[in-house]
């Protein structure tokens, strides 16, 4: 089997099915199947799920470019679009599941937090900039953007700095969990810093013949 | 060590069925004979059941929340800050037997047996509304006496403006106590004419038996009209004060959260808005409705705070 087809027939697939895990485990919650439960407050625990998963996955999407250097493997770039097209999946749903089953569709309150709480904002403006991206991530729109696409989806630093940013102001008091997701962010973001500017050690030699670009 | 609340011999206790149509009686009047379909109050809880009469007149007329509802999904950050912690972890509280230290202000003061303070004192079921300032709310019928009528056991003098409640500190008991999310033991406080008032409840049980321990056994506030953070579980102090006590959450975020802490819909939290509330076991899309200003107790409290700027004083 050659590598393209181990991911086309292996790798993807797996990875495909692993992301709609969490989607599923909840979805068994939600009509109670398999003895899952979403709890007393099943909006709650909706929202919070998807929301996590959503980072999660933007993570892992973040964590492609660093390993891929690290363990010298420049084909681990082959899953990175179906990751990151996860990661907006999950940050759709969760706004779904906020507009829709937590505020009701009372467009007006929808309205009104948007602009009052600064960390729906923030959310908000993250999905929003996550559209682009999702819109730009096949093969054709990467061959017409050509070397604009690179500069477009470096968006996907900031969106990931808003989204844990989103998460720590909505915690009430424990901000453990939220801390834990930047201090991933910050040693992905770092790694990029330090090979840009840094120990020649991080900067890719093999990698950049298959995987064009800085991401 | 069994439980012995109130030695009420069988003889006294109205039968079940007596009370529960006088209840409904009572509650279809207060209903203006609308409906007089009531749930029944008997819950799968494994502790002892307790003597008690429903206080109709100060119940609402709405349909409980379900045992579970209320059993799993509990703010009790001493076992952890997840809303299913407490249930899972609050079997390491010793509620049994338990004492209660008396403090401050007040002529009669001292370490008292909880068994010995509650000698004697009917117990009454109120079925109030309880909401979170999270935004979530439910309904729970409580088995408890008026905070009033326990005070007043211990002759509150003229300085007592405020009375402060304490929880248990023991991070054996209390696991979540060994991370420091809040500053322990957890503190909360009443103004004294608050704590007077007819509707704030001395919990001990829930659903017609003793209270589980992850809803604060053996000895709970409950302050209808306040958000749920005021109403202090496994209390094991009181003090009668003549400053305004230091409570936990107003310490730990004073922005956030003040002292007074009534559900209030015109004044949000920084963070979230509390115009309207999500009832939790409610349908899908029709969960959320209007938050009503001190949590629908308006009429009865509102009246304490006349005069007072709520928006500053929240």
């Amino acid at each position: 089997m050659t590598v393209t087809q181990r991911y086309r027939y292996i790798y993807k697939p797996v990875i495909f099915v692993l992301s709609l895990m969490p989607l599923l485990w909840l979805a068994c919650g939600l009509f109670g199947w398999l003895g899952a439960s979403l709890g007393a407050d099943p909006v709650k625990k909706l929202e919070h799920e998807l929301g996590k998963t959503a980072l999660n996955l933007l993570l892992l999407t973040l964590a492609v470019t660093p390993l891929r250097l690290l363990l010298g493997n420049p084909h681990l770039l082959r899953v990175r679009r179906m990751l990151g097209l996860f990661a907006f999946s999950y940050v759709l749903l969760h706004f779904t599941v906020y507009v829709v089953l937590d505020l009701e569709l009372n467009w007006r309150a929808v309205g009104s937090e948007i602009v009052k709480r600064p960390y729906i904002t923030l959310g908000l403006l993250a999905l929003l900039l996550l559209v682009p991206l999702a819109v730009t991530s096949t093969q054709r729109m990467m061959r017409r953007l050509g070397r604009r696409w690179h500069s477009l989806h470096r968006l996907i630093y900031p969106i990931a700095i808003l989204g844990v940013w989103h998460f720590y102001w909505q915690v009430k008091r424990d901000v453990r969990e939220p801390l834990l997701y930047a201090a991933i962010l910050a040693a992905l973001l770092l790694f990029r810093v330090l090979r840009r500017y840094g120990r020649p050690a991080l900067t890719s030699k093999s990698g950049s013949a298959t995987a064009p670009g800085r991401t | 060590m069994p439980v012995r609340f109130p030695t009420i011999r069988p003889s006294e206790i109205t039968p079940e069925s007596v009370y529960l149509s006088r209840r409904a009686l009572l509650a279809g009047v207060l209903a203006g004979a609308a409906s007089t379909a009531l749930p029944a109050l008997e819950a799968p809880s494994p502790l002892p059941k307790l003597p008690y009469q429903p206080n109709a007149q100060l119940s609402v007329s709405e349909a409980p929340n379900k045992y579970d509802e209320i059993t799993q999904y509990n703010n009790f950050y001493e076992f952890g800050v997840d809303k299913a912690d407490p249930a899972a972890n609050a079997h390491t509280l010793r509620p049994r037997p338990w004492s209660v230290a008396v403090q401050g202000e007040a002529d009669v003061t001292g370490t008292f047996n909880l068994e010995d303070l509650l000698k004697g004192q009917a117990l009454e079921e109120r079925i109030y509304r309880f909401r979170c300032v999270e935004t979530w709310a439910m309904v729970i019928p409580w088995i408890g006496l008026p905070l009033a009528q326990l005070l007043a056991r211990f002759k509150p003098n003229s300085r007592a403006k405020y009375v402060e409640f304490t929880t248990l500190q023991d991070p054996q008991q209390m696991p979540g106590q060994r991370s420091r999310v809040l500053e322990w033991p957890y503190v909360e406080g009443l103004r004294i004419d608050e704590a007077m008032h007819p509707l704030a409840l001395m919990v001990v049980g829930l659903y017609g038996h003793v209270l589980p321990n992850q809803n604060g056994a053996p000895l709970r506030l409950i302050v209808p009209w306040k958000y749920g953070f005021k109403s202090v579980k496994s209390i094991v102090k009181i003090r009668f004060t003549a400053t305004q006590p230091r409570t936990a959450w107003n310490v730990a975020a004073p922005n956030e959260y003040g002292f007074y802490a009534n559900v209030n819909p015109a004044v949000d939290h920084p963070r979230w808005s509390q115009a309207t509330e999500r009832r939790i076991g409610a349908p899908f899309l029709a969960a959320r409705r209007p938050t009503l200003p001190f949590n629908g107790y308006a009429t009865q409290v509102a009246g304490l705070y006349a005069g007072m700027d709520l928006r500053r004083n929240f």
